[in-house]
């Protein structure tokens, strides 16, 4: 135990970034956002978890806009992954490029495959406006690789939006519940 | 017990059992981890008085703290009662250190302070002496900024020791304009099950990229630049497209040095203006301008004419002076490893190139990295084929016939791919355990 030589303030958790508007005054209430409304926000994860489960990752890319980034960040409340190191942070182009590699036969991390099975749910709508909602969902991830199982967890944050009557991610943020902890290679997206 | 540790070794050939048995290990932690300087952080992490950092030297806990006097001090991090951890978080600030257990006390150099109900111990007890204390280890050595503890109370200054490699750490910091450099940016822990060896076994490796990495090199390489980024895609890309330099350039263009006491550099392979400073690059344009500004064109052009890729300072840290990168390897088992990547921000460099920093230590160290994943899955099946009962004998022959001196008193690879760095490391191995086999048991240990 490590006496504190003065007492931090308590800043409040930064929770996504890099953006978060009017959460408070949106949590709780019905949704306003026509045709995005959360049982819609439900199916829409649960069909992306079920991509991954099934290793369609060019399905899965499919679902994320042109300039879309997905975000696993290394520290509790991270502000933000520019300063600061992530065990994932893809912009689109490197998300491209991740998505490819899953697909080689050449990649040796995956020689066997992981098989995984997610469960999401605890859905929310923490801020919606026009076309666009951000969602909060927990999840648990189960990895099973060379006769090894791992458990992932924690909290997934979805900036969801409408174009053209399709729901689409402008960007997911996911935070591991061990997300400083020492980890072994993680290959599979959460 | 006395055992000659070169019964392991034969011309170019290495037996698996050093890296497999568990009381190897053992002796390791004593012989080499419990006798060489061993790298134990940044002077950055503590910088205010109070300030501390947790880690460990081998398998022992200790803190890295700055006293109230500004002095740096490594102490265990144990009570001296009943040998609880006392330190249990990773950093912070602290004016003493508290046992939880009973509550006895310690300065920030370990002393202690004050023991609750000290009448009821043996009359010999005396809380002043020197002994009941969270105990100094007994050398510590800061050399421009990087701590290094010793185990050994008497033997090779951290100079001596490290020799020619000290050039790697001026490196680090030469390249700051303000001849500063602070570790920033967080911390990756990556993990695997095999042996601590394999992984220093690996960094000057150049004959593996093209071939360990290709599924990365080949997605890169398919990339579209058109598709959006914004700019940490961009360098990861660049930088696993220079991983698939053809063997010829691997082989020829690359350079592998070693020194005594087993550490070791593989020269630089990038060319990428944007991963190398390089004037085509304007963030490398305000940079090098920052740096001339404060050393001189001559000096700036000798700094940024040392190109070396990793430096390995055996046994437990590797730098990656030209990319502010540096990975302190932890022994956990035999066969479980932890290795803890730090980044630095050069003080007086514009504030884009640590933010590119960032960029490069997640695609070259991340746990997510399409890059390291191939690596870490290397180790576990060198593990899985080590601790079977299969091959006995391992090669590490390559270059051996060809290797020559070199002018700071190691040795090169004439071919860039010559495994003259694990010949070397295994050498100061043999030396470590060798000596300490001779040496009688130290009272500390």
């Amino acid at each position: 135990m490590a006496k504190k030589r003065t007492p931090r303030s308590k800043s409040r958790p930064k929770i996504a970034a890099p953006s978060r508007r009017r959460v408070s005054s949106l949590r709780g209430r019905a949704p306003q956002t026509a045709g995005l409304d959360l049982h819609r926000c439900e199916q829409f994860l649960m069909h992306e978890m079920r991509l991954l489960d099934e290793a369609k990752f060019d399905d899965w890319l499919a679902l994320f806009t042109a300039d879309a980034w997905y975000w696993v960040p290394s520290e509790p409340n991270q502000p933000d992954p520019h300063n600061t190191v992530s065990l994932i942070y893809d912009d689109r182009r490197l998300l491209e490029t991740r998505v490819r590699r899953l697909a080689s036969p050449r990649m040796y991390s995956q020689e066997p495959r992981s098989r995984t099975s997610r469960i999401v749910t605890n859905a929310t709508i923490e801020d919606a406006e026009g076309r666009a909602a951000t969602v909060r969902s927990k999840f648990l991830m189960i990895e099973y690789r060379r006769e090894q199982q791992r458990l992932f967890a924690g909290n997934a944050w979805h900036r969801l939006v409408l174009i053209d009557g399709a729901i689409r991610i402008a960007w997911k943020r996911v935070d591991l519940v061990n997300c400083d902890a020492p980890l072994d290679g993680i290959t599979q997206p959460f | 017990m006395t055992e000659n540790f070169s019964r392991f070794f034969k011309p170019g050939r290495v037996h698996r059992q050093i890296y497999t048995d568990p009381a190897i290990f053992d002796l390791e932690m004593r012989h080499i981890f419990g006798a060489a300087w061993v790298y134990v952080g940044h002077e950055s992490q503590i910088k205010n008085p109070g300030d501390y950092f947790a880690t460990h030297l081998g398998r022992k806990p200790v803190v890295m703290v700055r006293d109230a006097d500004g002095k740096l001090h490594v102490i265990r991090n144990q009570c001296a009662h009943r040998g609880a951890m006392v330190v249990a978080t990773d950093k912070g600030n602290a004016d003493e250190f508290t046992c939880c257990y009973h509550g006895w006390t310690y300065h920030l150099d370990g002393r202690l302070k004050a023991v609750p109900l000290n009448h009821g111990y043996p009359s010999d007890f005396n809380p002043a002496n020197p002994a009941v204390a969270m105990a100094a280890v007994p050398r510590v050595k800061s050399y421009r900024g990087f701590v290094f503890a010793s185990e050994a109370s008497d033997g090779p200054s951290l100079e001596e020791s490290l020799g020619h490699m000290l050039t790697s750490l001026d490196d680090m910091v030469d390249r700051a304009p303000d001849g500063e450099i602070e570790a920033a940016g967080g911390v990756f822990k990556h993990a695997y099950d095999a042996n601590w060896k394999i992984y220093f076994e690996n960094l000057c490796d150049a004959a593996h990229p093209l071939f360990a990495h290709r599924s990365s090199i080949e997605a890169a390489q398919q990339q579209s630049d058109a598709a959006h980024s914004d700019g940490f895609g961009e360098i990861a890309i660049r930088q696993m497209r220079q991983n698939g330099a053809p063997y010829s350039f691997w082989e020829s263009q690359v350079g592998i040095w070693t020194y005594p006491n087993g550490h070791s550099y593989l020269g630089d392979y990038h060319d990428d203006s944007k991963l190398v400073a390089a004037m085509k690059d304007p963030v490398f344009r305000e940079y090098i301008a920052a740096l001339e500004k404060k050393k001189g064109k001559a000096e700036t052009k000798r700094i940024l004419e040392v190109r070396r890729w990793n430096s390995n300072i055996y046994p437990n840290v590797s730098l990656m002076s030209q990319f502010q990168q540096l990975r302190v390897v932890q022994p956990i088992s035999v066969n479980r490893t932890v290795v803890h990547t730090y980044n630095f921000r050069l003080k007086g460099a514009p504030e884009q190139m640590f933010r590119n920093t960032i960029a490069f230590a997640n695609i070259v160290n991340g746990t997510g990295s399409l890059v390291l994943t191939d690596d870490l899955e290397i180790y576990n099946r060198i593990d899985l084929g080590l601790s079977s009962e299969g091959t006995q004998w391992l090669q590490i022959g390559r270059g051996y016939q060809s290797d020559v001196p070199d002018q700071h008193g190691g040795r090169r690879g004439v071919n860039s791919t010559s495994e003259v760095y694990i010949r070397n490391m295994l050498e100061a191995w043999q030396s470590y355990m060798n000596n300490g086999q001779s040496e009688p048991m130290r009272a500390a240990s």
